[in-house]
């Protein structure tokens, strides 16, 4: 059997496996940037998080041998770069969106500097699980070729969403996210707490920079961010910061992202740049049906310096 | 469960003797000796600084006391912060409320405890919470979000989180402001019925004569942070409070009531907005005010009141519906305003009606700054905007260190008597007033009120919106009442029944 037997079966086929690969990186970043944004702090700075995840990953994996060294790297010098803007928003008189900003462009310009060396050599790629074992058809079996950090991203939406209703640090998040006033009279200390949920929101943002480098696309290279840290925050607020809305959203994401080349496997190349702004188009589109002049947004944490 | 065993040992007594607090050269506090006895109602009046705050301050371990001792319980005792005043069983309900909206009313609960599991086992929390709950005489629901919760049930579940974390005497500061009085009866009953159960001791900040009369058993009255008087609430007179609290200064008397209604001014027909969230809207079918009256708007916060002010100060689009001001079409345009005299006294008037950072000068001069007689002017003067606002500042008695200031750092009265002077300088056709006395001293509130009733007096039409039934009871000749975002309920001053109008704030017909 080939492509031309599937018919037009391929299509969703392509988009399905095209939203699981495309997908992961959105659902990491936004995953971390819920948990910084339900303490109360924006951190701007996860592209930068990101892409410099992508390139200490694949230079510990490279260097190491071990690709999952490589993903702890990641994370360590993300949750790095999380403290380094929760401790700078902790002081006085700071806006949190200025230092994301300039911590966006510090990750990306740190990532190019150190990474030089290691655009040429490889590194040994995360392991995959084949979902597809079931199918003949090749394109089944591409499409069903499954990250293992897809499913750990699946779980740390459960968990996270687990940990924002039923324990003592989850509701402490939320507390501090929603009223500062609240949270002093309880005698917690926000700055601390904020400082905390950043970092781990930042080995989150890591994380998902090791999967563009050591899985899909797999290698590391200055451009291989299209600007999913940015897309993770509007995703955030499509998906009322609760972790599973986020999945949901990732992964549609992911799938609008997977249009472009879907169609053009069944060869339709028109349109094929335009099928590529999809996720941005509808970005744009779900922000703005989403939007109300008169209202404020629902579930928005009431310390959010936007939502203020 | 620890909770229990601390609230069954029962009210305790609090005694300040001889406390004095100094900040710098300003004696904040001054030799207070005050003896609160185990399961009463004890009620502390003051103006506006007169000590009130820096005593439960010291009370409850946020200041240390220059001099003068604490005893809990009959015991001499060391407060040096406020976690140590909660383990003597001490606890304070903030005037705002110190609940996280978006977690429900368990959330808060049990997150406030010290001792809050790392992981939270919601069936079992959930069964001691109701069994808790089963022995307070009111009761919240659970499982919603506190953002939900009316005004009444957030002070219902603050004071059901000290009793929850064992608190044995409680302080509440002014706990029934943003209540109706059906509720804030309801709420201080509940409280009394506590102290008379012996399960709690309460210290009462207020300032309505009618709830120390109605719900506490003594009384004390500080004033420029001395005790001035207390004794038992039966041997006193509401004139005796009064005389303490204010001291030798003279109140202004509102100017009596002259002249009869003229032609309607503003009228409203078919007005529908969306509120803030969104969800509900208001509905206003049929509003008139005319000249020379003084229309009531009372209810409860967030039936609406506030979406009307907004509609009308052109704060908020409206979907449907008429406005009309001297019979002409009103779009809440600064023009319109100008041509036919509406002026604003919004509520917060630090945010609604002033540039917080500018400076008063700037600030008055908002309705004139470019105006040169009738027609615009392009050129600002200086000398013309710092004359017009000394004329305000002397009329009105705006006190501030420097007109230059900015804004921001008058006092809430200074704010609130610079923006009335903007306001009302020169004629006015229409005044539309939201909540003008809402956290002044009683000096404060007499002038704003007489202001008004002048305005009233030389033929404005006023609209006045507020959450006070007493100042609504005073001030108006026509009183409405709104609750879930429509006029539920019309009747003449004269006319007016306070139980009835109660009744219809709380949405019952």
């Amino acid at each position: 059997m080939n492509g031309t037997e599937l018919g037009l079966w391929a299509i969703p086929l392509a988009i399905l496996g095209g939203a699981i690969r495309v997908s992961t990186p959105f659902l990491f970043v936004s995953l971390g940037e819920v948990l910084t944004e339900r303490s109360g702090r924006i951190n701007l700075g996860l592209e930068g998080t990101l892409v410099f995840g992508a390139m200490s990953g694949y230079a510990i994996a490279c260097v190491t041998g071990l690709p999952w060294a490589g993903v702890l790297a990641a994370a360590g010098a993300g949750s790095l770069f999380g403290l380094v803007h929760g401790l700078v928003c902790s002081l006085p008189r700071v806006n949190d969106i200025a230092v994301g900003i300039s911590l966006m462009l510090l990750g990306t310009g740190l990532a190019y500097f150190f990474g030089k060396p290691f655009i040429q050599p490889v590194a040994p790629d995360l392991p995959a699980l084949e979902l597809g074992w079931w199918s003949d058809l090749p394109q089944v079996q591409a499409a069903l070729r499954v990250n293992v950090l897809f499913p750990v991203g699946i779980l740390a939406a459960l968990l996270l969403w687990w940990m924002f209703r039923a324990t003592r640090i989850g509701l402490l998040v939320r507390v501090v996210g929603d009223s500062t006033d609240a949270a002093r009279a309880m005698g917690l200390r926000p700055a601390f707490i904020r400082t905390l949920a950043t970092a781990a929101g930042g080995a989150f943002a890591g994380v998902g920079g090791a999967y563009l480098s050591l899985f899909y696309p797999g290698s590391w290279n200055e451009g291989i961010s299209s600007g999913q840290g940015l897309m993770a925050v509007a995703l955030v607020i499509f998906a009322r910061w609760n972790p599973i809305a986020c999945l949901g959203a990732a992964l549609l994401f992911g799938g609008a992202g997977a249009l472009g080349p879907a169609l053009q496997s069944v060869g339709i190349p028109d349109g094929y740049y335009l099928f590529y702004a999809m996720p941005y188009v509808m970005t744009l589109g779900v922000l703005i049906a989403t939007s109300s002049p008169g209202r404020a947004m629902a579930g928005a944490p009431g310390e959010l310096s936007i939502s203020k | 469960m620890t909770v229990d065993g601390r609230l069954q040992a029962g009210a305790i007594g609090v005694e300040t003797v001889g406390m004095t607090m100094r900040f710098g050269g300003l004696t904040a506090l001054d030799a207070v000796s005050m003896r609160i006895a185990p399961g009463t109602v004890h009620a502390l009046l003051g103006e506006n600084g007169a000590g009130k705050s820096t005593l439960v301050k010291c009370v409850m371990g946020f200041y240390r006391a220059t001099r003068g001792q604490l005893m809990v319980g009959g015991r001499e005792v060391e407060v040096p912060d406020p976690k140590s005043a909660h383990a003597l069983g001490l606890g304070m309900v903030y005037q705002h409320f110190t609940l996280v909206p978006s977690l429900t009313a368990a959330e808060n609960l049990v997150i406030s405890r010290e001792d809050a599991p790392p992981v939270i086992d919601w069936r079992a929390e959930m069964a001691r919470l109701e069994t808790f709950m089963a022995r307070m005489p009111f009761t919240v629901p659970l499982d919603q979000a506190v953002r939900t919760f009316s005004a009444g049930e957030k002070q219902k579940l603050e004071i059901l989180k000290q009793l929850y974390l064992g608190r044995r005497f409680l302080i509440l500061d002014e706990p029934t402001s943003v209540l109706t009085p059906d509720e804030a009866d309801e709420v201080l009953g509940h409280v009394r019925r506590l102290c008379q159960a012996g399960e709690l001791t309460v210290l009462l900040i207020t300032h309505k004569f009618r709830e120390v009369m109605a719900c506490a058993d003594e009384v004390s009255v500080l004033r420029r942070g001395a005790l001035v008087g207390c004794g038992r609430v039966g041997d006193l007179t509401r004139a005796d409070l009064a005389r303490m609290m204010v001291g030798d200064d003279e109140l202004a008397e509102p100017a009596p009531r002259t002249g009869v209604p003229g032609a309607p001014v503003l009228s409203v027909a078919g007005v529908r907005a969306r509120d803030r969230s969104g969800l509900k809207g208001i509905a206003i079918d049929a509003l008139e005010v005319r000249a020379g009256e003084i229309v009531g708007i009372a209810g409860i916060s967030g039936n609406g009141q506030m979406e009307l002010m907004e509609v009308l100060t052109g704060q908020r689009s409206v979907s449907a519906g008429r406005i009309r001001v001297n019979g002409s079409p009103y779009g809440a345009t600064r023009r319109e305003a100008r041509v036919h005299r509406v002026r604003f006294l919004p509520e917060e008037p630090l945010h609604n009606a002033c540039v917080p950072r500018m400076s008063v000068v700037e600030n008055v001069g908002f309705r004139s700054f470019d105006l040169n007689g009738s027609g615009a002017r392009f050129w600002l003067s200086t000398r013309e905007l710092k004359s017009r606002a000394a004329d305000m500042a002397a009329a009105f008695r705006i006190r501030a260190a420097s007109l230059d200031a900015p804004m921001s750092s008058l006092s809430g009265g200074n704010v609130q008597r610079a923006v009335l002077a903007r306001e009302l300088t020169g004629t006015v056709d229409l005044l539309v007033i939201s909540n003008p006395c809402f956290g002044l001293d009683l000096t404060a509130v007499a002038e704003i009120r007489a202001r008004i009733m002048a305005a009233r007096n030389s033929g404005t039409a006023v609209l006045l919106m507020s959450e006070d039934l007493d100042e609504i009871m005073e001030l108006t000749d026509r009183v409405l009442v709104m609750s879930e975002g429509r006029i539920a309920y019309e009747c003449t001053a004269a006319r007016a029944d306070r139980a009835e109008i109660g009744r219809r704030m709380g949405g019952h017909a």
